[in-house]
């Protein structure tokens, strides 16, 4: 069994692929059975995934097999499959996920329209996702690249009678697009120069290949790929617009699996970015200030979804930081244990929406504590986990993270991590102690939601609790013995251990004071930093500047390159179709239908391309016939 | 002798014989139902073909050549074959004989085609060709009743094709005159080219140019496609284009190779004319058999770029796009079928709508006509990307660009056709039904010009292995 799932991973994306097919084909008006169907294909994969877990934990080398899928001189494009303990993690990681999601989607969508629909799009989702991270080779990755691309934008606009639902999933593949754009010429530079984009033949060249300029231009072309995928500052606008789609979207996609794939690339061509110091370097503080800059807009922010939006391109930015410090095996923990809790957080903020029939301003909660205990519990572990309070799964990542900065000599990203830990415990448990522990409203009736949404929370929660024992550092084989570039390490430093968590209760004590007894007013401070509070609560303007930029900058161009167009280019372009029309109107006369016709153009050609042939080529002695020596 | 080298040709012969005695006895009405024994037979013959598919060797010393290269155009006729018979099946209009005696015809020609790809030699060639050719004069006029165009593209063909053939066949005289050899691969040991030699290579290469209509000798193929019955149309688009193609090619890589410097720009210019003609002169096009008639010239522009590469990757790439050709145009010629049964026009304005009434018929003929077009991800992208990149290897760039442009251009009339089907006015609601064995046509040609684009590499090495031999 484990081994049949090593040799057959490609079973693992076919699975859900199967699954769209037959419910987009024939399953459509049969709710029910969309969803049964969808989730027993994506079970299947789980299952398979668990077999390439056990087979990577047996034995940790690789595992390649591919076809080709089109060659021709100079390329060679292949279809295949690379197993090993990354990639391993991220299908197991990936295809629970989307099972959890899928079950507590049954009770979520129930009663919506496009219900079937919606598990095809969540089907096609899991196909292009595991698809992605089991790729062997550049082109294959970035085809499934742009399909969960596809599939984020369709589940963002799934509810496209909203127009700001319409308007999010356009913004967010525009804007990935921009980052997709970089990545592709980053891909064909490769290709160029490598003549392969075999992940494990490129391994090979790379560290060999001698102008480290072109190179790191190459590694900063494919990171602008993560930069819009993971929502990396300054592309990372279109990720909190993205809440937009159903919660379990925004918990499967936007938190805990889609957004990562930027991480994975990063991860899976490390030996890419372990050549170009500076490369890693960019890296390191696009990740370290996006980090920042998201946990300081998270404190402001009213909508249970936007905060946790923040949270996740917070988080994103330390997985990106731990690899530009060189940290794979911290970022891969870290990707893994935030999946978990993650997806927990808003699997529990969709239960709470669910409850609230919509509401989600956090100061419109309040009291859900009593009401729905399973929801109030296991959010809090994810809060806490979230916030790295010992021992659960966030403690042990973020602590490889903040250890892997510190001991490779980046103290200021240190110094900037241990921030965003004081910042995302505080604004963590201003929302739980809002939203849950708050007063309750009296228009408000929540209840807990069914078991078909409650079991995936709890499953979540025990991950999350335990979720992060895997990777402690005590262990004489824990993650980092699997996950790792270079050579693995072990080590761990008690000093960090205890400054992290201390700094974490801290946030969490602020937090306390502020919302729960309210003995510091939030409203006074907030007043008495009014201008950095409006800049932080305003996201820091960028949307707008974007939007300027769009107005002033991008239309104005358009305009121009309207008028060349207008004026000069259908000019050109309609006197050409014109001739092109008019000449095909006098080749028909040509055809006049009369046999004798025909026959007399026969014969002639071929006297056409005697004499052709007889003046082109003397040497033939053609013209010898026509009276020439 | 060792004549299991002829099985697949004796088979389909005794196949042939079978159909025309059954066609005598079986109840008048039912004589196209015949077509479930053509439909197995072919299969049959198929299988035989292919289980010897990578095989040398020569029937009469070279006279007869059955190798990778004849057997990978022998299974691109059988298809085709079967492919039309399936269509003829679904053809309401009256065929003389009931319409049995088509597939009994439709097999001689089969036959023809299969003797000239393997001829080793020319008086070979010839009896492939004039089987071939007479069979098509017969099937060309078949249509029965008042329908006088059809008789009249039969007359047509008949004294043009006449023309072309003595013209052809003078010049296989001049050839045997001054080598003094009717076999093919001994004319090549000859090195000294005289005029005589020369006319003679022209009046071949105005034989195979008739055949696979190539621009200055298509004048025929717009008249005859039209006039025809449209199974007949797709036979002689598809199977006659290919089977000229597969011994144009083997006559002159064989026979010439020595003095390729000439007639491969002669070869190039008639490439570059029959793109260019064949794309512009389908734009004004009202009929859509007509405007298809010109597309179908325009692909053996496309497929003389590959003899114009003269090499390996030239000759590999005309034998796949020969094979996704087929696919393409059986596939919108069906389309033309089924819908001429409940419309009675061939007028593309009538086709207002049909996306309404047929999704199948719209998306088949959508597929088939953007694979022409060679749009990506379809077959004709690949084969197209192929026949060019051979061609710029050998340093015919301005070849490649202008295929390139006309291909462009070519997405025009294809897309007129779209338009109207999915965007046009829709007059008529009633929704069109399609019989098993039609529904069954369609799908096999839209889904192969689908998956031969998405995953061309099987057949690409298949096209490989057969074009070695021709070198």
């Amino acid at each position: 069994m484990i081994h049949f799932a090593v040799q057959n991973s490609w079973l693992i994306p076919l699975m859900p692929a199967i699954a769209f097919a037959i419910i987009v084909f024939f399953l459509r008006r049969t709710p029910q059975a969309s969803a049964f169907f969808s989730i027993s294909c994506i079970s299947v994969s789980f299952l398979l995934s668990l077999g390439v877990v056990a087979g990577v934990l047996m034995d940790p080398a690789a595992v390649e097999s591919s076809v080709t899928w089109f060659s021709m001189p100079g390329l060679t494009v292949e279809m295949g499959t690379l197993i090993d303990p990354i990639s391993g993690m991220m299908v197991f990681v990936v295809s629970l996920i989307a099972l959890l999601v899928q079950i507590y989607s049954v009770g979520y969508m129930e009663n919506d329209p496009g219900y079937s629909i919606y598990f095809a799009y969540q089907s096609l989702f899991a196909m292009s996702m595991l698809g992605l991270v089991i790729a062997n080779n550049f082109v294959q990755m970035f085809v499934f690249w742009e399909l969960v691309g596809l599939c984020s934008y369709l589940l963002i606009g799934f509810w496209f009678y909203k127009i700001s639902a319409r308007e999010a999933a356009k913004k967010a593949f525009v804007t990935n697009r921009v980052g997709d754009y970089g990545f592709l010429l980053g891909i064909l530079f490769l290709q160029i120069i490598f003549g392969t984009l075999n992940f494990t033949d490129l391994a090979q060249i790379i560290p060999t290949y001698a102008n480290v300029g072109l190179l790191t231009v190459i590694a900063l072309l494919v990171f602008t790929g993560p930069i819009g995928k993971s929502g990396q500052f300054p592309l990372h606008v279109w990720l909190p617009d993205a809440m937009e789609g159903p919660t379990p979207v925004s918990a499967l996609i936007h938190a805990a699996t889609m957004v990562v794939a930027g991480v994975y690339l990063i991860a899976r061509a490390f030996f890419l970015f372990a050549a170009v110091p500076t490369a890693l370097q960019v890296i390191a503080y696009v990740g370290g200030f996006t980090a920042l800059f998201a946990a300081t807009i998270a404190i402001t922010q009213n909508d249970i979804k936007r905060i946790l939006a923040y949270s996740t391109l917070s988080q994103l930015g330390y997985m990106v930081m731990a690899l530009g410090v060189g940290g794979l095996t911290a970022s891969m923990f870290h990707l893994m244990t935030h999946a978990f809790f993650k997806a927990l957080l808003f699997l529990g903020a969709g239960s709470v929406i669910h409850a609230l029939q919509g509401k989600q301003d956090i100061w419109e909660m309040g009291g859900l504590a009593r009401k729905m205990p399973i929801t109030t519990k296991t959010f809090i572990i994810g809060s806490l986990a979230l916030a790295g309070i010992f021992p659960l799964a966030g403690f042990w990542s973020k602590d490889e993270i903040l250890l892997a900065a510190q001991s490779n000599g980046f103290t200021g990203l240190y110094l900037i991590g241990s921030l965003v830990a004081f910042l995302t415990a505080f604004y963590m448990f201003r929302l739980v102690f809002v939203a849950f522990y708050g007063q309750a409203k009296p228009n408000n009736d929540p209840h807990e939601s069914p078991a078909v949404m409650t079991t995936p929370l709890i499953i979540l929660g025990l991950l999350s609790v335990v979720g992060g024992l895997v990777g402690m550092p005590w262990l004489s084989t824990n993650f980092g013995s699997y996950v790792y570039f270079g050579e693995a390490h072990h080590g761990y430093s008690l000093m960090i251990m205890v400054t992290s968590t201390v700094i974490a209760l801290m946030g969490i004590y602020l937090a306390y004071l502020m919302y729960y007894k309210k003995t510091i007013s939030a409203s006074a401070i907030a007043n008495r930093f009014k201008a950095i509070y409006t800049l932080l609560y305003n996201k820091y303007y960028i949307d707008e500047i974007y939007q300027w930029g769009i107005n002033h900058i991008v239309d104005g161009a358009g305009r121009v390159a309207y008028w060349i167009d207008l004026h000069v280019v259908d000019g050109v372009v309609n006197g050409l179709a014109k001739g092109t029309r008019q000449s095909g109107t006098i080749l028909r006369y040509l055809q006049t239908g009369q046999t004798q016709h025909y026959g007399m153009v026969l014969v002639a050609a071929v006297v056409v391309i005697i004499l052709l042939l007889g003046l082109l080529d003397p040497s033939l002695g053609i013209s010898a016939w026509g009276g020439g020596n | 002798m060792d004549f299991t080298l002829l099985v697949p040709e004796m088979f389909v012969a005794a196949l042939a014989c079978l159909l025309l005695i059954l066609n005598l006895v079986a109840p008048r009405g039912e004589r196209r139902g015949l077509v479930i024994f053509a439909v197995l037979g072919i299969l049959a013959a198929i299988a035989v073909v292919a289980f010897n598919f990578d095989m040398f060797d020569g029937f009469l010393g070279r006279m007869y050549l059955v190798d990778a290269y004849a057997s990978f155009f022998k299974i691109l006729f059988l298809i085709a074959a079967l492919l039309v018979c399936l269509t003829t099946m679904n053809y309401y209009k009256p065929l003389a004989g009931e319409g049995g005696e088509a597939y009994t015809i439709m097999l001689f020609a089969t036959l023809g085609m299969m003797i000239l790809v393997s001829a080793g030699e020319l008086i070979t060639l010839y009896v492939g060709l004039e089987l071939m050719t007479i069979s098509f004069y017969i099937l060309t006029a078949n249509l029965a009743g008042e329908d006088a165009r059809s008789s009249e593209a039969g007359l047509k063909y008949l004294i043009l094709g006449a023309i072309s053939s003595a013209v052809m066949l003078y010049g296989f005289t001049l050839l045997y005159g001054v080598t003094g050899t009717t076999m093919i691969h001994e004319i090549a040991q000859f090195k000294e080219a005289s005029p005589a030699f020369w006319l003679g290579v022209i009046f071949a290469l105005s034989g195979f140019g008739f055949k696979i209509a190539a621009v200055p000798f298509h004048m025929w193929a717009p008249d005859i496609y039209e006039g025809a019955p449209t199974p007949v149309t797709i036979f002689l688009a598809v199977a006659s284009k290919a089977a000229g193609f597969g011994v144009f090619v083997r006559f002159f890589l064989t026979a010439f190779p020595q003095h390729a410097d000439h007639w491969i720009p002669v070869i190039a210019i008639m490439a570059a004319a029959t793109m260019i003609l064949g794309n512009l002169a389908a734009i004004p096009q009202q009929n859509i058999k007509r405007m298809l008639a010109y597309s179908s010239i325009a692909q053996a522009g496309y497929l003389l770029v590959g003899l114009v590469a003269a090499s390996e990757a030239g000759v590999k790439s005309i034998l796949f796009y020969a094979m996704i050709y087929v696919f393409a145009t059986v596939g919108a010629f069906a389309v033309t079928i089924a819908f001429n049964n409940v419309s009675e026009s061939d007028d593309i304005a009538d086709y207002s709508g049909l996306a309404r009434r047929s999704p199948l018929l719209a998306v088949t003929l959508l597929v088939c006509m953007l694979s022409m077009a060679g749009i990506p991800p379809l077959a004709g992208f690949a084969g197209k990307f192929y026949l060019f990149s051979a061609v710029i290897e050998q340093g015919f760039l301005w070849l490649a660009i202008i295929g390139l442009v006309m291909s462009m251009l070519s997405v025009y009339y294809y897309l007129s056709v779209v338009r109207v089907m999915y965007l046009g006015e829709v007059t008529d609601y009633s929704a069109i039904k399609l019989k098993g064995s039609m529904k069954l046509v369609l799908y096999v040609c839209m889904v192969l010009s689908i998956i031969l684009g998405a995953y061309p590499g099987p057949l690409a090495e298949l096209a490989n292995i057969a074009a070695r031999f021709m070198f």
